[in-house]
């Protein structure tokens, strides 16, 4: 019953953003060209997104993701230059690029890994913990390429990325729709999702249920990992190169669209659907203002700001409420 | 004829349409030993919030200090005199001895400073009353908890108290303590302090009062002089349902041992701890709190490891390194404190039950068959008799004694032989704590081997086959219930005649 | 004895032994620690984040945690600013530092209220406000790099005292502004120490629940926090640009990732209810002294941020480490005493 309130929510926010903005700018907004825009933006921030929402449910916060994907990118993209000479055909680069795009998705897993270690193992605070690998990863990313922007990608490479399905859906798209998918899949209906969400709930319940925290806290923050690899291929492809400060303001959009989406900052709730939803309302209101000249672009952080506080105060009050009638209808339910 | 101190009279109370109290009324005299029982959800701690001021009453009055009033204030309450000891005592961890004695009365002083050596004394005179010897420096969180409820007790009579009200004080210590706190509470009655001791523990309301009052669904069932009532007739105005004092035998063990302790060790806990434990058989341990017997069995279920000594399950060597591992092996635990360790209080009570089978109720991928999921939640809800009419209400919605239930539906879902309960109906009311010695009893009848860890003595008494005394970490002996008492158990816990 | 324990049992005797040890390296590796200019120039380092870092441990200590600080003293400072340039402003500083201050505790206010009536998670609700603010400063306010009014130059040339490297021909500069610092640091500790305010913020960082019921006002406590903590985050940015003598909007953003970091190297307890300005301050200090001698030591600056995340990752969980091994003491120490008798 809750879930669905939310998403109905969600649904009618996005509703009303879209037909704002397709009123106010109906030449510009509802347009192919507008869409397929939209359709290349999102995917990076809402796949990290996606990533941060995960280790929210347990009850922890990735402030790592930008980080992560940038360190993941620049290792590709270094390989990627290192080993296929310029002006290379296709057919030789392919394997270089396979190769370049598994060693960002190991350095995602290895660079999760350490950061659910220092989680479970070391008992370190997940937003110190974050904090601190955040700051480790783009440091490490400035100080193999001393800050420079790493250009140069074989042309298959952005060919790739910016291949259109059916003429109309990028890569990114898919490979955003994919993950959101899977993802939503596996917490609704797998085992480990239920047990990422227990452990968010109670860690020492299921410490007394083992469920086996450490395991499951690493492989949450390696799964997040693993996105922000994704996201980091994504924006690569989308700048054509890699760089350690790409990116820096979407950390705080990813918590955003997550509480948005109805993740519990707390712990324990929340839907992917939800999370997808949120993406596509701040896409909406971010292409849409984009549109007006004379907003600055540096609005778009005082909306974002707002709509997360906004977010926070509508979700807090609402599940006052429904906890108040929960109880009342447990009272009720018991006494029958 | 005493005097009366405090006088409540048709006091009712509505929560968004739930009627908690129905008229209600209670009467404590001066310098008595009040007892007010009640099971979960009987208004007993409604009624107490409206004693201190902190619940306005819909209609009823209250007669305190020689006056009528209809409603109170907290600040009100506390100045004619009374003083509430919660459950979770309202203290500080963080901060000293001292400043948790004295931040009360200065702020009820309306003070802005704070003057440590005005505080010193403060914490002084608060200690001296009971003869308390702490070090007023120390952080509170590094005491125990007797020690914080004594803590408590001295900053409720700082404020020259006339009636204390203890709400469940005893529901988190041990049998000494329990001894303890009642001689401190004597002492309190002999200067003329009135007690309102809130529980729903049999033993305790006749141990330590003189009259008492009987909630039951916000009403008054039953009051009285202590004297004049007897057990059943104190469960059965309690609950509503009758009780036959069964008077149980376990049939004993049958076949060879399921799970040999030999010479289990771990430092700073037990050392040299050896038993067998067969089918059908219900094995009690008691002891103190800090005697060992909680650390024994936590780490029989993987949650720590031992120094020295084996595991052998079904005459095999088990090296239980984890909780997952101790499952593997048939283990099940229901830990000591349901509300921290055993439940997921808001998810769901279905999400609750079926945690720790969540592999067998998973097909291809990984994924949860629904469907299944469903049916073995329908079948213990109904196995247990837990009181729901939904299973995907949260779990924090059910009474103490339903919750336990969940939490042993997620074990018995299991392919279980051995089912270790720590403190199995503590926190619990009567009517569930008969509830689950029968479900107890009815398992091991079944052929599942129990292990109950408990210093509630009357219940190892009635429910074990076999009883093992621990103190400071060493066994001492092993019993049977039918030719023991609880006296002989006590002084073997304790180590004094 | 039991004193000797206590006393190593908390973490400011461990923060100052690894500032010695690392003075000491310095010193050997490079010669240059133990020098006049040196202390000074890192004394000079360390007024800013050291002002900021009173606010921050504040808020850790009563149960919450806040990363808008720094959005804060930008945007305060900004606003001031531009305010008093345009203006024409030439009077005593002193305004400059009531009207930043004062903006800063409107802007405090404002999560404040957030946090302490609707009780939203202080995170979530601070990053929230951080980007509002950030953005208003660069958006509303069109921030960029700008002059100072004159008393603010003349503020920031107000020096106590020079000391002189005669080896390298070096000199620096004692700001005055290490005043405001010691000012606020006794202000704070009289605050937390001997005012009922100050107890409350421990007590709700101890438990809420046990606060509101002693009496304390938890709501009310709470805002003043939050209002103090914004109207220090305005001076601070006073004094920052005074000292820089031009207003950089960027110049602290960012900051206060390493300040979290040093509050909690320094003792204070992250899930609230302990810490201390002493701890708080040699926490501050080994960060300085770590990010002002990585050249001294030979670490090249590409790689300073590396380094900076390497030490919030290994000092928070030195930190954590503690608690934990604090904890399982306890443990034990109960266990004694139950089964004492």
């Amino acid at each position: 019953m809750k879930k669905d309130q939310n998403l109905a929510r969600l649904l009618v926010m996005l509703a009303v953003v879209f037909a704002l903005m397709a009123a106010l700018r109906p030449g510009q907004f509802v347009t192919m060209a507008n869409f397929g825009s939209m359709m290349r933006q999102f995917p990076e921030y809402g796949i990290m997104a996606i990533g941060i929402s995960l280790t929210m449910i347990t009850g922890g916060i990735d402030l790592g993701v930008v980080g992560t994907a940038n360190l993941s990118a620049i290792l590709a993209a270094k390989l990627l230059i290192g080993a296929v000479p310029r002006g290379a055909p296709p057919e030789q680069a392919l394997p270089f690029v396979a190769l370049a795009a598994l060693l960002a998705l190991a350095c995602g897993l290895a660079c999760g890994a350490f950061a659910g270690l220092l989680i479970s193992r070391f008992k370190i605070p997940a937003i110190l913990a974050t904090l601190g690998t955040q700051q480790l990863y783009t440091g490490i990313a400035i100080g193999i390429t001393n800050g420079r922007p790493q250009s140069g990608l074989p042309l298959l490479y952005s060919n790739l990325g910016n291949t259109e399905f059916l003429g109309l859906f990028p890569l990114s798209f898919l490979i955003f729709l994919l993950a959101a998918l899977a993802i939503g899949l596996m917490l609704s209906r797998a085992r480990f999702g239920t047990c990422m969400y227990m452990l968010g709930t109670n860690p020492k319940a299921a410490q007394y249920a083992g469920l086996g925290n450490a395991s499951i806290l690493v492989r949450t923050y390696m799964l997040s990992g693993l996105l922000s690899s994704v996201a980091g291929l994504i924006m690569m492809a989308r700048a054509n190169s890699a760089k350690a400060e790409y990116g820096t303001p979407y950390t705080l959009q990813c918590v955003l669209i997550a509480v948005l989406g109805g993740i519990d900052p707390n712990g324990g709730f929340g839907k992917i659907a939800g999370v997808t939803l949120a993406v596509f309302i701040l896409q909406f209101l971010s292409s849409g203002l984009n549109m007006f000249n004379s907003i600055s672009n540096f609005y778009r952080d005082v909306i974002w700001g707002g709509v997360l506080i906004l977010a926070l105060v509508v979700n807090s009050l609402l599940a006052r409420r429904e906890a108040r009638l929960a109880v009342r209808r447990g009272a009720r339910a018991t006494r029958a | 004829m005493a005097s009366t101190v405090l006088k409540v009279e048709g006091i009712e109370k509505s929560f968004g349409g739930v009627r908690a109290l129905k008229g209600v009324s209670l009467e404590i005299r001066a310098g008595e030993i009040h007892c007010l029982a009640g099971e979960n959800g009987s208004g007993k701690s409604t009624l107490i919030k409206v004693i201190s001021g902190a619940h306005e009453p819909d209609a009823g009055w209250i007669e305190i200090g020689g006056r009528r009033l209809t409603r109170l204030s907290p600040i009100e309450a506390i100045s004619h005199g009374v003083q509430v000891i919660y459950q979770d005592f309202s203290i500080f961890p963080n901060l000293t001895v001292m400043e948790n004695l004295a931040l009360n009365m200065e702020l009820m002083d309306k003070r802005a400073f704070m003057n440590y050596r005005r505080a010193r004394a403060i914490a002084a005179r608060a200690v001296s009353q009971i003869g308390f010897d702490i070090d007023l420096d120390e952080r509170v969180e590094n005491f125990s908890v007797a020690d914080r409820q004594l803590i408590a007790i001295c900053r409720a009579l700082l404020q020259d108290s006339k009636l204390i009200i203890m709400d469940e004080p005893t529901s988190a210590l041990t049998k000494k303590e329990v001894k303890a706190l009642f001689s401190v509470i004597k002492d309190l009655q002999s200067r003329g302090i009135s007690i309102l001791f809130v529980s729903h523990k049999l033993d305790e309301v006749f141990e330590i009062s003189e009259r008492y009052t009987i909630l039951r669904s916000g009403e008054n069932v039953a009051m009285g002089s202590t004297d004049e009532l007897d057990r059943s007739a104190f469960a059965f105005h309690m609950t509503g349902r009758e009780f036959s004092e069964e008077s149980y035998r376990p049939a004993g063990p049958r076949g060879d041992p399921i799970l040999s302790v030999k010479g289990l060790s771990r430092r700073g806990c037990y050392s040299g701890i050896s038993f067998d434990l067969a089918p059908g058989e219900i094995l009690g341990i008691t002891g103190l709190l800090g005697s060992g017997r909680t650390e024994l069995v936590e780490t029989l279920f993987g949650l720590t490891r031992p120094d020295s000594g084996a595991v052998e399950v079904r005459g095999n060597r088990a090296r239980i390194r984890s909780v997952k591992e101790a499952i593997r092996h048939g283990l099940g635990y229901v830990p000591s404190d349901r509300l921290t360790e055993g439940l997921f209080l808001p998810q769901t009570i279905e999400r609750n039950t079926v945690i720790a089978v969540l592999d067998r109720l998973a097909g291809g991928l990984g994924l949860l068959r629904r469907k299944a999921v469903a049916e073995t939640t329908a079948r213990w809800i109904r196995d247990l008799s837990i009181a729901t009419k939904d299973p995907s209400l949260p779990v924090r919605t059910l009474s103490g004694g339903n919750q336990q239930k969940v939490v042993l539906a997620r074990w018995l879902a299991n392919d279980l032989s051995v089912l270790i309960l720590n403190g199995p109906t503590m926190g619990v009311d009567i009517g569930s704590k008969y509830d689950i010695h029968a479900l107890m009893r009815k398992l091991a009848a079944e052929g599942l081997a129990i292990i109950i860890v408990s210093d509630d003595l009357p219940e190892v008494l009635a429910c074990a086959s076999r009883i093992i005394v621990m103190r400071e970490g060493a066994f001492v002996r092993e019993l049977d219930p039918a030719s023991t008492t609880e006296s002989v158990l006590s002084e073997l816990s304790t180590g004094v005649a | 004895m039991i004193t000797a324990r206590r006393i190593l049992a908390r973490s400011e005797p461990w923060v100052l032994a690894a500032i010695v040890m690392l003075s000491l390296l310095i010193q050997a590796r490079s010669g240059q620690f133990f020098t006049g200019n040196n202390l000074v120039d890192l004394a000079r380092a360390l007024i800013v984040p050291g002002l900021l870092s009173i606010g921050c441990m504040m808020v850790i200590v009563s149960g919450g945690i806040d990363v808008s600080f720094t959005a804060i003293a930008s945007l305060a400072m900004y606003v001031t600013d531009k305010i008093l340039l345009q203006s024409g402003y030439s009077g005593n500083v002193l305004l400059a530092y009531a009207m930043s201050g004062g903006f800063g505790l409107l802007l405090g206010a404002l999560y404040g209220f957030l946090i302490a009536f609707l009780r939203l998670p202080t995170l979530v609700v601070t990053l929230g406000t951080g980007s509002l603010y950030t953005g208003l400063m660069y958006g509303a306010f069109a921030a960029s790099a700008s002059d100072v009014p004159p008393s603010m130059i003349a503020h920031g040339k107000e020096i106590l005292f020079t000391a002189t490297n005669a080896k390298l021909g070096l000199t620096s500069e004692m700001p005055s502004q290490i005043l405001i610092l010691v000012g606020m640091l006794a202000l704070a500790f009289l605050l937390l120490r001997y005012t009922m305010l100050g107890r409350g913020i421990y007590a709700i960082g101890g438990d809420e629940a046990a606060a509101e019921r002693a009496g304390f006002n938890v709501r009310l406590i709470k805002m003043f926090l939050y209002c103090f903590v914004g109207a220090l985050a305005g001076i601070t940015g006073i004094s920052r640009i005074s000292m820089m003598a031009y207003a950089d909007p960027s110049t602290m953003l960012g900051m206060e990732l390493t300040v979290i970091a040093a509050v909690v190297l320094g003792g204070t307890r992250v899930t609230g209810g302990l810490g201390t300005l002493t701890g708080t301050i040699l926490g501050i200090a080994l960060m300085t002294i770590l990010a002002n001698s990585l050249i001294l030591i030979g670490i090249p600056t590409y790689w300073s941020r590396a380094f900076t995340g390497a030490v919030i990752i290994i000092g928070t969980g030195v930190t954590a480490r503690q608690i934990a091994s604090a904890t399982g003491r306890r443990r034990e120490l109960k266990k004694t005493k139950g089964g004492g008798a």
